[in-house]
């Protein structure tokens, strides 16, 4: 999948003039002329003119604005798992804890990724808790414990 | 003179060499690990640092950041995702070496080049301390301001092939790098009522995200394409000679920035690996090999990242003033153990300086050996399958991310971090600069508006004190030049 140029360029050129829009609610800094606004305003600027740099330069190519074909399906599902994997861990983690999650998730990746089915588990687990003694005893991170909170160490 | 006997003799006792040791192996591992880094590991050595004499305490953290520093490269070369911010700047350069079956040689430098930069900038720490320390005391928000451009348009330079993708990415950085309260005027830029924003996009999240997750991403598109990695050949320290020897003047300069901006408080190895590296291949006779795994910028990147670490100690021993976001944790330690920084520490405890000194030469010489055999481990964990490996990095990645600030946000900054640094470098885009962009855009933006307020809007101020109109002429020549030079070679192409 390939997006041109030029629609990159427009989606661009868009950002930076809601930000210059959005700029000149903020105050002035009492006393001076230069507010918080002028750095956001100066980048959002430039920002503008490259997007107009990259938008020519992307109607010059004539690439089409959004190419499908080539897609392999195929590798669509280990990108999505781990995309999901990730938003998994976000949302849950604090319910379900960091081993659970941490377990499911790895499992989920190396099962997508075409791991030998036989090694999935063993080593989620294993790296699970290699991971969880690292962090949580030696490093002092507070990992949820989620679930496994009637048995924490 | 028998000041350096004592030293000698502190420094020698089992005690020290043990807590040395130790560090060492933490350093290391935190460095290697993609999400912690060199700060993390002085920060997470301070409780340690309670129960120890001066020092071991101090031989404690110094070690552990020198091998952190250099063992952010190793995890660079061999899955192209930094260790740590400093090994950003070159690590595409050391994984396109990886690729061509010298990953060995790619970390070699790594080792031996940080070493020697290390030794370089310890040198200068001894032997010209006061001095240096002067002159970065003159440096104010005008020096400061033209340093900090420079260092912008040094991160355009590294991407010199795309220039104006990199000019994009840059200029996101520095817009992302805007959200939140910490600018001059504490005014909550684009947080949108959301807590989590009011103190801005945490720098370490999105670098992992940026760097890290992306590849993740990159690798579950397409498996089977990294699998191709040539098989390694070649030891470690095969070729150094040859490779000190082409390139001293590289390494000399490499060294020589780094020391320089070590020694300016606020600016550390992160900054002088950038530099470094982009100046490298500005001034090479080669620059058309960058990019394809060519050893000349790695070798005077990686001095710099290194001698920056010393540099940084400069204005810590001498006022008190931290180098970098680590000797400021340093001299929190060297407070509670009695040793005050300033001029007097050189009076009053001369033995405890000359062993901080000799812990300095130490570190940066046990680093052959245990950065060595850390390499060894570490080209071993390649062996494992990448369908098993990036899983566990991934997660790895998750809890560094979280473990920053123990924030849940963290972790949503990284996912969308991870998507964008994919989707960016899909595209073209080089996704460097987006982080250098995030790392100085706060600092530009403070040292503007602090000296307009000085100048009190005169804009000529900027370059009136000579160091600033110094440093103002060199970045506006490096601009007009390399437009020049732009459109020189854009003007022969068409006419060929």
């Amino acid at each position: 999948m390939r997006v041109s140029d030029t629609l990159i360029g427009s989606v661009l050129l868009l950002l930076s003039l809601a930000v210059l829009w959005h700029i000149q609610s903020f105050p002035d800094f009492p006393g001076q002329q230069h507010g918080p606004a002028l750095f956001p305003g100066v980048v959002a600027g430039a920002l503008a003119l490259a997007s107009l740099e990259l938008i020519r330069t992307g109607l010059r190519s004539r690439a089409p604005l959004l190419q499908l074909a080539g897609t392999n399906l195929y590798s669509l599902v280990p990108f999505a798992t781990t995309v999901a994997g990730l938003f998994f861990y976000y949302l849950l983690s604090d319910r379900l804890g960091f081993i659970v999650c941490a377990l499911i998730v790895l499992s989920a990746l190396m099962w997508s990724f075409g791991v030998r089915r036989s090694l999935v588990l063993p080593v989620a687990f294993v790296s699970t808790m290699i991971i969880h003694t690292g962090f949580f005893k030696f490093l002092k991170v507070p990992l949820p414990w989620g679930l496994l909170q009637p048995v924490a160490w | 003179m028998e000041n350096v006997l004592t030293a000698l003799q502190m420094v020698g006792s089992p005690q020290v060499l043990l807590v040395m040791m130790f560090s060492a192996a933490f350093g290391l591992f935190v460095g290697a690990v993609p999400g912690l880094t060199a700060t993390m590991a002085t920060a997470l050595l301070v409780p340690i640092t309670f129960f120890l004499p001066p020092v071991p305490a101090v031989a404690a953290m110094v070690t552990a950041t020198a091998m952190a520093i250099f063992a952010g490269d190793i995890p660079g070369a061999l899955v192209r995702i930094p260790g740590t911010p400093a090994s950003a700047a070159y690590t595409d350069e050391s994984y396109a070496m990886t690729r061509n079956g010298q990953a060995q040689t790619a970390l070699g430098i790594g080792l031996v080049f940080s070493a020697i930069g290390g030794l370089f900038g310890t040198a200068v720490l001894i032997v010209g301390a006061p001095a240096l320390a002067e002159v970065a005391l003159n440096f104010s928000s005008f020096e400061y301001f033209w340093l900090v451009l420079l260092g912008l348009t040094c991160a355009v330079f590294i991407t010199s092939d795309r220039p104006l993708k990199g000019i994009i990415t840059l200029l996101l950085g520095l817009l992302l790098g805007s959200v939140g309260l910490e600018n001059p005027a504490a005014h909550p830029r684009f947080t949108f009522d959301s807590t989590d924003l009011l103190a801005g996009l945490s720098l370490i999240p999105a670098m992992i995200g940026l760097f890290a997750v992306s590849e993740i991403l990159r690798f579950a598109v397409r498996p089977q394409e990294l699998a191709q990695v040539k098989a390694q050949v070649g030891s470690v320290f095969k070729g150094m000679g040859t490779l000190m020897r082409r390139y001293k003047t590289q390494t000399l300069r490499g060294s020589v920035l780094g020391t320089a901006i070590g020694a300016l408080p606020g600016a550390g190895a992160d900054i002088a690996a950038w530099m470094s590296f982009a100046l490298s291949r500005k001034l090479s006779r080669e620059p058309e090999k960058f990019g394809t795994g060519h050893p000349e910028g790695l070798v005077e990147a990686g001095a710099a990242n290194n001698s920056a670490l010393a540099g940084a100690w400069i204005p810590a021993l001498v006022f008190g003033i931290p180098g970098d976001s680590i000797t400021a944790i340093v001299i929190g330690v060297l407070y509670m153990k009695n040793m005050n920084p300033g001029p007097t520490i050189f009076i009053d405890s001369p033995q405890n300086i000359y062993a901080v000194f000799i812990v300095f030469i130490l570190a940066n010489l046990l680093m052959i050996p245990f950065g060595w055999l850390c390499i060894k481990a570490a080209s071993r964990l390649l062996r494992v399958p990448r369908t098993i490996l990036m899983p566990v990095i991934l997660m790895f990645c998750i809890v560094g991310a979280f473990a920053i600030n123990n924030s849940q946000f963290d972790v949503l900054l990284l996912i969308g971090f991870g998507l964008l640094g994919w989707f960016l470098e899909e595209h073209g885009f080089p996704v460097a600069p987006a982080i250098l962009g995030m790392l100085l855009g706060t600092m530009l933006e403070e040292h503007f508006i602090r000296s307009m307020i000085k100048a009190e809007g005169d804009w000529m101020a900027f370059v009136q004190r000579p160091i600033a109109a110094g440093l103002a002429i060199f970045t506006i020549g490096v601009w007009v030049w390399s437009a020049w030079y732009g459109w020189h070679v854009r003007r022969r192409s068409t006419t060929l």
